[in-house]
């Protein structure tokens, strides 16, 4: 028996780096509304995570502090081992190509074709001269084609953006993001323009491609038996906080309702003539 | 009252009118300092002058011989034009490039600021653009004229220096003012800022960048026409030595010329638009 081949070693699961670490994050956006206020957090690489809360609780904001869009005001943010903004600006640049961002509503130009907004996805590892000229021959056509499949658009692959409805746009953001082959995706809202079940489709898909890579990600979503279903890891967000961050399977009624409870829209109805919201005072 | 909002006066009448009448104040001066005077025209002798040199545009001089000089001469327009665009479009993309915010990677976090280093490093190339288009290609081409001696490369000079300014100018203002999302988006998965022009601005900013760039081609083909009256080539070299021999035929040719290529920008123009905006 050769004694060259080491025996397979059951993988390490527990990575000592964490993949996303917040320590007492805060942000406060131009107009001084507070948006994020003492986040504490830690992700390992692997983890599924959603993140759920009611509208304005800070979940956008939180995602694009992760996907280094946005500069923490207080506090320490490690992504992928690193901290982003003690970096050179070209290191930040190599650490951005790691990390996807799915946005709600994707950025493309209207006029640009599907093949190339998704190709645009690894930009960041290509030479500037294969990026022209893949601008006018798009090059590694198969990768977009793979990633398209993968979300039942390949048919799409030569359309204009602009001629494609919300949720087939949403799906070219994943593509995109898919063929990046982030170490860390991040999702804003990746389904909101889908019906139910292209909409659970869809997560799977995502969830699986991150299975397979190993890869860490982080989902936000309005559709809080998606996220049940499809993340292992809750966490929930309201007023800027984390009200909650547990399994999927521990989560609660009743801690649902407190995370969705809006005093403001139960007095409604009973007086048309509402006055002026209130200051948001922090519940946590 | 069915609406409160319209008991009310619109809040934005009294600073229109104010406008309005300051606009009419400031015309009048202009038109008394420019000494404008349409009686001129109809005056006895002036009209009569006119009217001979316009009765001599009939009919447009069209031998065999002129037509071959009026060829020669509008390629070679066309010629300074495109030479000139051209070597414009060589300064004036990186200067737009370099002068535009769209394309700031200290905006990036910064809820599309950029950061004040970041802007007085614009300062330079919008100065250079500033001063390259202030001096109008007349004086440039006298200039080059006295320079390079008569002909087109003075022409070809003249064009390129001034329309880099403008080209640069209105470039870099294209560039700004399309969404910046997908350039951002792209800066984000680590692109560089080229990268991230290329894929994420250019394709919206093609259709406007084309349809700006054919017009002032269109305008660098008159420029180059004027140009020529100061010796450097072309049809206007051309026309002068005709308005100074009294031939109206043959300046009425020319201007019928410049009327076909004016249309001929036009429609290349159109074209482009209707296939890339």
């Amino acid at each position: 028996m050769s004694t060259l081949k080491a025996p397979p070693r059951p993988d390490c699961a527990a990575e000592p780096e964490p993949m996303v670490k917040l320590a007492g994050v805060g942000h406060t956006h131009a107009g001084g509304q507070v948006a994020l206020r003492g986040i504490d957090l830690q992700i390992a690489r692997g983890e599924r995570v959603a993140i759920i809360g009611p509208s304005g609780a800070g979940k956008t904001t939180l995602l694009r502090l992760l996907a280094t869009s946005l500069k923490p005001d207080q506090g320490e943010l490690e992504l992928l081992g690193k901290q982003p903004w003690t970096l050179a600006a070209t290191a930040r640049q190599r650490l951005r190509t790691r990390i996807g961002l799915i946005h709600q509503a994707p950025p493309l130009p209207p006029r640009q074709r599907v093949v190339t907004a998704v190709l645009a996805g690894r930009l960041g590892q290509w030479s500037l001269f294969k990026s022209l000229f893949s601008l006018i021959f798009p090059l590694e056509r198969q990768g977009a084609v793979d990633a398209l499949g993968r979300l039942d658009l390949a048919d799409k692959l030569y359309m204009r953006c602009d001629q494609l409805s919300g949720g087939q746009l949403q799906r070219v953001g994943i593509a995109r993001v898919l063929y990046q082959a982030p170490d860390l995706i991040l999702a804003d809202e990746p389904v909101s323009a889908m019906d139910p079940v292209l909409a659970s489709h869809t997560l799977g898909v995502l969830g699986r491609e991150a299975q397979r890579r190993n890869a860490t990600l982080l989902a936000s979503l309005h559709a809080v038996e998606l996220a049940l279903e499809h993340f292992p890891r809750i966490i929930g967000v309201r007023d800027g906080c984390v009200l909650f961050d547990k399994p999927a399977t521990a989560i609660g009624h009743d801690e649902l309702t407190a995370l969705y409870a809006n005093e403001q829209l139960e007095h409604a109805p009973s007086s048309p003539a509402a006055p002026p919201p209130q200051l948001n005072i922090p519940r946590c | 009252m069915l609406n409160p909002a319209l008991a009310r006066h619109d809040p934005a009448t009294a600073s229109r009118l104010m406008l309005t009448l300051l606009a009419l104040a400031l015309l009048w001066p202009g038109l008394k300092l420019s000494e404008l005077d349409l009686g001129v025209l109809f005056d006895g002798s002036n009209a009569d002058t006119m009217g001979t040199f316009v009765s001599a545009f009939w009919p447009p001089e069209h031998s065999g011989e002129f037509l071959g000089l009026l060829w020669h001469a509008t390629l070679e327009t066309l010629a300074i034009a495109t030479a000139g665009m051209a070597l414009a479009l060589g300064v004036a993309l990186p200067c737009a490039l370099l002068a535009t915010r769209a394309m700031s990677l200290s905006a990036l976090s910064r809820g599309g600021r950029p950061a004040w280093w970041a802007q007085a490093l614009r300062w330079p190339v919008r100065g250079l653009l500033i001063v390259l288009r202030s001096i109008p290609e007349i004086v440039w081409a006298l200039l080059f004229v006295r320079a390079v001696g008569l002909g087109p490369t003075a022409g070809v000079l003249a064009i390129a220096i001034t329309y880099a300014g403008m080209l640069g100018k209105v470039y870099a203002e294209i560039f700004e003012s399309v969404d910046p999302l997908p350039a951002r988006a792209l800066l984000g998965t680590g692109a560089s800022r080229l990268q991230a022009f290329l894929y994420g601005v250019l394709p919206q900013a093609t259709g406007e960048m084309l349809s700006y760039s054919v017009y002032r081609w269109e305008c660098a083909i008159r420029a180059s026409v004027v140009m020529g009256f100061v010796g450097a080539g072309g049809l206007g070299q051309q026309m002068d030595l005709s308005m100074r021999m009294f031939a109206g035929g043959e300046v009425a040719s020319m201007l019928l010329t410049f009327l076909a290529l004016v249309l001929l920008a036009d429609l290349l123009s159109r074209m482009l638009r209707w296939r890339f905006a």
